[in-house]
């Protein structure tokens, strides 16, 4: 833990110049910021601004069209397969198996990513955090969806993301899951960075950071 | 190894998957029966030579291919899982394992199908030349699964999917149909194993000649 | 751009005087003269038409797929312009190949169409050309309509040297170089021309070619307008 805190210190996300088009329109433009391990940052911008376009980005699953974006661990830069190691996604357009129960998806999941390399499985740990060990056997389909929100945190921490992104953070969820989420970003910016996309005043205000997007 | 690992495991997430919903399989097995039970009345009592009835089996697995081989990515794109492999695998470790995937739901089509032929073609549906009819089905299922692989990739990033995936195939899939066929109307004539290693050649060049170009474009069609 | 213009006019109206006018003889005596062909007579001068146009196809095929990658590589919509530019002629000499071989077919050969392997290899490519455009038409967004239509385009290429060097080799064709052939199975056709029928045939095969260059270069330009207007538009 102590190890892995010290990594996480020399750890840094770098944004450089980034662009997106989409059809011929630009999405943004020149985006650049960086944070290194207990910095935070808060996306900002109407409906439609590329909120989540730029999650996507940040995340590696869609390219930009212009510009970078580095994660690099004490100024080396981590490549592809890397960086799937340090970050973790809460999205409403993350979905989880629905024939799958919530600890299934867990350890699937985990599996793939891991691929075999010596890992101490945390679904306990994660699933009790979020508040779903009792409903760890029911199959996904059966979940409300704030029950759904609260597993895609689950597995979002699963692997202790050096990097956790939350698109739309406490969409779906009750008083008492939005007190986890507090507690969740609480850790999360002791040590690694937090990136918020967010319509809401105060969810941004839990960020030391602004981007605001669309002018 | 570990990329090894991660296949593995999303081999076994799929089966698993498919096991629980059977989606692929329950439309697929229903899929042979009807085709088979259709080409039946319509032969009624008449014998097809070896070259027809060779035909016939692989047209009964190309329309069974085509209605279920194309759901691997399709239902991945639908549910909104695909951004959840993207996050965990490589895009690499994503196209190996639905390639085995697909593999395998090809060869138990074919196993099907060659079941319900013998029973119900058992005068003259008889494989002669086992050898040749094995090594056919083996490899023209790899090369099958293969093509219609990276081309259901493409069709599920596609906006209206429709009839895509058969209009996107038949082209691609042509000099395999061709070959096995070729090489099952041996296998029925009971010709020597030699007389098809010509097939054979052609088949294993186009399963790795397509396996090793899809994985070269996977990165492409996988990724928004 | 010129010289390609006015090399194609050129080439390609000698090849249809010469081509047309030039006498068959049984015993040719001087260069003026084609060697007739006991089987094809007349209709052999066909070939000054057919295999260019086949051969542009090919061409078209490659220089789309080509562009394809390049637009994968670099991102650059305007590849996707000539990509899509190639294949549209690609398509047109293509049903251009299939008609002037149906024709010869069915003079030679008694019916419009045998599934000849090299009748096969062309539906094959008309069928191809048809799933790019059905594909194109069901994408939406403008990248991902370059970037799955080039790998659509670089899957379907693999399949081409199959249909080159194997297909004639495993079934049974009219074609020459087909299974069976006395002169011998292969993927070059083995023409038994005289010096003064390949010399036409080879400026022909020049002629179409650029032809080809011509029109693409033509194609992509109007496309590049369409382009900037429509952006203007939106």
């Amino acid at each position: 833990m102590e190890d892995r805190n010290l990594a996480m210190n020399q750890m840094s996300l770098a944004v450089a110049h980034v662009s997106k088009q989409f059809d011929r329109r630009w999405v943004f433009r020149e985006i650049s910021f960086s944070l290194s391990g207990g910095e935070s940052i808060a996306i900002t911008g109407k409906n439609g601004s590329g909120k989540s376009t730029l999650v996507k980005i940040l995340c590696g699953v869609l390219s930009a069209t212009t510009g970078n974006v580095r994660l690099s661990l004490g100024g080396k830069e981590l490549t592809g397969g890397q960086v799937r190691h340090h970050i973790g996604l809460v999205s409403p357009y993350l979905q989880l198996y629905d024939e799958f129960s919530g600890a299934e998806n867990l350890d699937l999941l985990s599996r793939i990513r891991a691929g075999g390399d010596t890992h101490v499985p945390r679904t306990e740990e994660v699933l009790k955090l979020v508040g779903l060990w009792e409903r760890r056997r029911d199959y996904v389909r059966t979940y409300s969806s704030g029950m759904k929100q609260r597993l895609k945190y689950a597995f979002a921490l699963l692997h202790r993301p050096f990097a956790l992104l939350l698109d739309e953070p406490t969409s779906n969820l009750d008083a008492e899951g939005i007190s986890i989420v507090k507690g969740v970003i609480e850790e999360q910016k002791r040590s690694g960075i937090l990136i918020v996309a967010t319509n809401n005043d105060d969810e941004a205000s839990w960020c030391s950071q602004r981007v605001h997007l669309g002018g | 190894m570990s990329s090894l690992r991660s296949t593995v495991a999303v081999i076994r997430k799929d089966v698993q998957s498919e096991l629980r919903t059977r989606y692929a399989l329950n439309a697929l097995l229903m899929f042979v029966v009807t085709a088979v039970a259709t080409i039946l009345f319509a032969l009624r009592s008449d014998q097809p030579t070896s070259t027809v009835l060779a035909g016939m089996y692989w047209v009964v697995v190309f329309f069974t291919a085509m209605s279920s081989l194309s759901r691997i990515f399709v239902s991945e794109e639908e549910r909104g899982t695909t951004m959840t492999l993207q996050l965990v695998a490589s895009p690499a470790v994503v196209y190996f394992g639905k390639l085995v995937f697909n593999t395998l739901l090809t060869l138990s089509m074919t196993v099907a199908v060659t079941i319900l032929y013998t029973l119900v073609f058992s005068t003259f549906f008889v494989i002669q030349t086992v050898s040749i009819f094995v090594i056919t089905v083996l490899l023209g299922s790899l090369g099958f699964a293969s093509a219609a692989t990276i081309i259901a990739a493409i069709v599920a990033k596609a906006n209206t999917r429709g009839t895509l995936y058969p209009v996107l195939s038949f082209p691609i899939l042509i000099v395999l149909l061709i070959t096995v066929m070729n090489a099952t109307a041996k296998a029925l004539d009971g010709e020597a194993l030699s007389a098809a290693l010509g097939d054979f050649q052609v088949l294993t060049g186009y399963f790795l000649a397509m396996t090793a170009g899809s994985y070269l474009l996977f990165d492409y069609v996988w990724k928004d | 751009m010129k010289f390609v213009k006015y090399g194609s006019i050129l080439l390609i109206t000698f090849v249809a005087v010469v081509g047309v006018a030039v006498p068959m003889s049984a015993t040719p005596q001087s260069w003026l003269e084609f060697p007739l062909n006991p089987m094809l007579q007349q209709k052999a001068r066909n070939i000054f038409f057919h295999v260019p146009v086949a051969w542009t196809t090919v061409v078209a095929f490659l220089v789309g797929t080509y562009y394809g990658y390049r637009y994968l590589k670099t991102k650059n919509i305007d590849y996707d312009i000539r990509s899509v530019s190639a294949a549209g002629l690609g398509l047109l000499f293509c049903t251009l190949a299939t008609v002037t071989g149906a024709i010869w077919a069915k003079f030679d050969w008694g019916s419009f169409w045998n599934w000849d392997p090299r009748q096969t290899s062309i539906f094959v490519l008309l069928l191809i050309y048809g799933a790019y455009f059905a594909l194109r038409s069901a994408v939406e967004t403008e990248e991902k309509r370059g970037t799955l239509s080039a790998v659509y385009s670089i899957i379907a290429g693999i399949t081409v040297p199959f249909f080159i060097f194997v297909m004639p080799r495993l079934m049974a064709g009219l074609h020459p170089g087909s299974k069976g052939d006395p002169d011998g199975a292969g993927p070059v056709v083995q023409f038994t021309m005289s010096g003064n029928m390949f010399v036409v045939f080879f400026l022909a095969l020049i002629g179409f070619t650029l032809l080809f260059i011509w029109l693409l270069s033509l194609r992509v330009r109007t496309a590049r307008l369409e382009y900037a207007q429509s952006i203007h538009r939106s």
